[in-house]
């Protein structure tokens, strides 16, 4: 019982960090219909900028973070402008190729500059509590929570300033928006600064309790496509309860199943889903 | 017996009624056409026909044979060939590398036939050329047969659909807006060429924005509204029509 | 100029370079980097025909590559099977399960389709890492065995893999000119362009579909077991998605759909890896960027970006040709196709 427990609460904790990058990858998706092969490397970005403005720089924790966000924010701009917005137009396997050029650039980047080992980056959070007795790490308290407020924001953004609701209004009708006067350029590169700024804050609050090196985002991203497609490509709601879909049967899979196997869960999940339906969930009827 | 009909086709996207119960019946050897205002359901009615969707409810029957659950490619090879709205073309390629692939489906030589270059793929590449030019001929695109159709004008492009079309060696041929996009005086070089295709034993049905046009060539007219069909029959009859005036001048007519 | 450097004769000066190499130098490293140069074509080949032809990018081919290598290896080294019918069998292996996959991932398109392989892809790897029993894991595959000879002809040397491999090679080529010049071709290239169109063209989508992804798995397989037979030693490493990522610059830089891209894209960026030397890890640090440039400017690149420039100086001469004979009519028409290519 208790490591039921036990393992639903680090479920929690996997989860947050998978909605968090699912929520970024789901926003660019419901605007730009594209899938951003790149997203996990802006997710290790956003790591590896946290560590080295905390040990080299020597920032606090959170002012680390939140130089991340605006960093990997940037390199998510720069992204939409130099790359998708000039590929707009093209065939859709010409999108997902330049993200995928994008990705090996920064992966291979991230192993020059900062080394191909794995790296541990220090939280000023690594006591451990009791909670109703139950031993957790406080770092693993944090993530569940921020993550949580991230989301609040993330919502009162979207739904309660006239910016956010462009940006809804744009992923569920791109010509429209165009039509009432919304400047879609400028909406998609806010959309993306969004999306790496998430990938950012999922990376760093979660590095604590995992580790940092090159290749980190690459399960992640993965599993964020499984979440996304699952809740249905584009979908806030849809990113948030996915994430934490996949985030619990990990946990508990890794238990009951199998540790080794317990990342092909996910994927198995996905090849079903596409099995049973090959446009993904909750899309869209017609053709 | 009844040539092509449609029995109480109905599609819902959602709950949208994009085709509501339409009985429609194309007659033999004419031209029949489909107006209506825009978003009334005319692209729709095509796809269901063509097998692209499949209807809510209703039937589709093709000289007597039941096609309403066919796949497309089962329609097209029993003789219904279709053009879209906007033509896709592959414009890296030449008209006439364009048009040869239609005449495939009247071909059998598979991957082993490739592989191994029998003479039966040759003697069908050879038939598939033959007839892509013989149709380019018919829709007198002959002259551009080598030319990449990214550089084809509207007019171009249209004629070169049609020529994809009839190189699947239709009974009948379903044109979405063949005129649009295309200039007045274009647009009688395409009525005159729908005029010989029928003359040459096709059946044409087209959907049309230009009423003029359709006045002038259309043996029968269905007019949809809102997915239902609120008028059928010949042009002096639908000219004259209160309800299809007041569809027109009360909706968003674009004629 | 560029009129010599059709695909024929490109292909024609690749087989006849390609003999002849082992006689003109003696370094055998050069004669090893080629021969993996060449298998790696192979599975290029089987990419470009999915991705390239009908247009769906897989990206589980590294775990159909590790599919064919992990086949042999275990069929010759743990099952005792003679190599040849390992072979054949391994090639069989990942034909089917091509088969499998391509009947459930067909049914997607697109994003889902990139998505889906993708996941699989991975699945397929971890399955290779963690199955030890079967694969040995990490610890890897060793001692898989050079191909047997035929008679007096062996495998054993340097030279003689070689021209094994590129015996393959020239097959695949082979069945791939043809295949693209012949109506099945036609009708994957239709499917590319426009896969409603297609349909009501008559041609069977699904089928076509599936036909070509087991045909591209099985290039995937036969690359896969090539260099496990020339290797000798695997590891699960060769089914990681960086494998996918390689091939997929390779294939880009040469040119995707395109018959030849596949060739000059291999050996240009596998030389050019070369001379990077101690770099080479940091080689995306140059092939990241070029692969998204190349995709804005040159999507067919450099064999696409070539025959674009010869079309259109061809299409200037004509214009030229035709001008001084009928002056009046064509400068009209050139006037207007002008505004429309622009
Ligand atoms: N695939 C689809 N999914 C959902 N709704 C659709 C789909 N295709 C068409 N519709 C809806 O069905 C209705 C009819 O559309 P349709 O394209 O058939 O109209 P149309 O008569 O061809 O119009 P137009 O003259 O503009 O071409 C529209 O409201 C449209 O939004
Ligand atoms: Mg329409």
């Amino acid at each position: 019982m208790d490591i039921l427990i036990q393992q639903l609460f680090n479920g929690l904790t996997i989860g947050s960090v998978y909605a968090l990058v699912a929520l970024g990858l789901t926003l660019v998706y419901g605007i730009l219909h594209i899938p951003n092969f790149a997203h996990g490397a802006l997710y290790m970005m956003g790591g590896y900028i946290t560590l080295t403005m905390m040990t080299k720089f020597g920032l606090h924790y959170w002012i680390a973070i939140f130089v991340s966000i605006i960093v990997v924010g940037f390199i998510g701009v720069l992204m939409e402008r130099l790359v998708f917005h000039p590929l707009r137009e093209s065939p859709p396997i010409q999108d997902k190729i330049a993200a995928i050029g994008i990705l090996l650039f920064l992966e291979a980047f991230a192993q020059y500059t900062w080394g191909a080992e794995y790296q541990s980056m220090p939280s000023p959070y690594g006591q451990v509590v009791e909670v109703f007795g139950l031993t957790l790490t406080m770092q693993r308290i944090l993530i569940v929570v921020a993550a949580v407020i991230v989301m609040i924001l993330l919502n009162l953004f979207l739904r309660k300033t006239y910016t956010g609701s462009t940006i809804i209004a744009m992923s569920q009708n791109r010509e429209g928006a165009n039509l009432v006067g919304i400047n879609t350029t400028r909406v998609a590169m806010l959309t993306f600064m969004i999306s790496g700024g998430l990938a950012a804050i999922a990376a760093s609050i979660s590095a604590p309790i995992n580790l940092v090196f090159p290749g980190m985002g690459q399960l992640v991203i993965l599993k964020a496509f499984v979440i996304i497609i699952l809740g249905g490509m584009g979908s806030i709601p849809g990113a948030i309860v996915g994430g934490y879909i996949i985030g619990f049967s990990e946990s508990l899979g890794a238990t009951y199943i199998s540790n080794d196997y317990k990342d092909i869960i996910a994927f198995f999940i996905l090849v079903i889903i596409l099995t049973v339906k090959p446009t993904g969930l909750f899309s869209k009827g017609g053709h | 017996m009844i040539f092509l009909e449609t029995k109480n086709l109905t599609k819902k996207f959602g709950g949208n009624v994009a085709v509501n119960n339409v009985d429609f019946t194309v007659e033999k050897g004419k031209i029949n056409a489909i107006i209506g205002p825009n978003g009334a359901g005319k692209s729709t009615f095509f796809n269901l026909i063509s097998g692209f969707h499949s209807p809510s409810s209703g039937q589709v029957i093709f000289k007597g044979q039941d096609i309403t659950k066919l796949p497309s490619n089962k329609i097209a090879e029993l003789g219904v060939a279709r053009t879209f709205q906007t033509t896709n073309l592959f414009d890296q390629a030449t008209v006439l590398d364009n048009v040869i692939v239609g005449h495939r489906l009247r071909t059998k030589s598979n991957l082993f036939d490739a592989i191994l270059r029998t003479s039966r793929l040759k003697r069908e590449e050879e038939q598939c050329r033959e007839k892509a030019m013989e149709v380019l001929e018919f829709v007198g695109l002959e002259h551009l047969a080598g030319k990449l159709a990214g550089g084809l004008t509207q007019e171009e492009k249209k004629r070169t659909a049609f020529a994809l079309a009839l190189a699947t060696d239709p009974e009948i041929v379903f044109l979405d807006e063949p005129a649009g996009g295309v200039n007045p005086s274009e647009t009688d070089g395409l009525a005159e060429l729908m005029q010989k295709m029928v003359d040459k034993g096709i059946t044409v049905c087209l959907i049309e924005h230009k009423m003029q046009m359709i006045m002038r060539i259309a043996h029968k007219i269905m007019v949809l509204n809102y997915g239902e069909k609120i008028a059928e029959g010949r042009p002096d009859e639908i000219r004259n029509n209160e309800t299809v005036i007041k569809a027109y001048l009360g909706g968003s007519a674009s004629a | 100029m560029s009129a010599v450097l059709n695909k024929r004769n490109i292909i024609i000066l690749f087989v006849l370079v390609s003999l002849v190499f082992p006689l003109i130098t003696t370094n055998t490293y050069l004669i090893h980097v080629m021969t993996l140069a060449f298998i790696w074509m192979i599975g290029v080949y089987g990419l470009n025909l999915l991705a390239g032809y009908t247009g769906y990018l897989s990206l589980a081919h590294a775990g159909f590559f590790a599919i064919g290598a992990y086949g042999l290896g275990i069929l010759t080294v743990k099952a005792h099977m003679s190599f040849w019918l390992a072979f054949v069998l391994s090639l069989l292996i990942t034909g089917l399960l091509g088969l499998i996959v391509g009947l459930i991932a067909l049914r997607s398109k697109e994003h889902f389709f990139a998505i889906y392989t993708l996941c699989l892809g991975y699945i397929i790897y971890l399955v290779i890492d963690k199955w030890e029993s079967l694969t040995e894991g990490v610890r890897g595959l060793i001692g898989i065995p050079a191909p047997q000879g035929f008679g007096p002809i062996k495998f054993e040397t340097e030279k003689s893999h070689y021209y094994l491999v590129l015996f393959f090679l020239l097959l695949v080529i082979l069945v791939m000119y043809r295949i693209v010049h012949s109506l099945s071709g036609r009708s994957f290239i239709a499917i590319r362009n426009s896969e409603d169109l297609a349909l009501t063209i008559g041609i069977s989508t699904a089928r076509n579909k599936l036909t070509v992804f087991v045909l591209s798995t099985l290039f995937a397989g036969l690359s896969g077991a090539l260099y496990a037979s020339f290797v000798r030693f695997i590891g699960p490493d060769i089914g990681n998605t960086a494998v996918i990522f390689d091939m997929l610059t390779y294939l880009i830089v040469g040119g995707i759909g395109t018959l030849t891209g596949p060739l000059i894209g291999t050996l240009l960026v596998i030389w050019l890896s070369q001379l990077l030397q101690d770099f080479q890890q940091y080689r995306m640090l140059i092939f990241g960027p070029l692969l998204t440039l190349l995709v804005i400017f040159y999507p067919r690149g450099i064999v696409g970006g070539v025959t674009d420039i010869y079309r259109k100086r061809m299409a200037k001469k004509e214009k030229q040709l035709a001008g001084k004979k009928d002056s009046y009519i064509q400068s009209d028409l050139g006037a207007k196709n002008q505004v429309k290519e622009g």
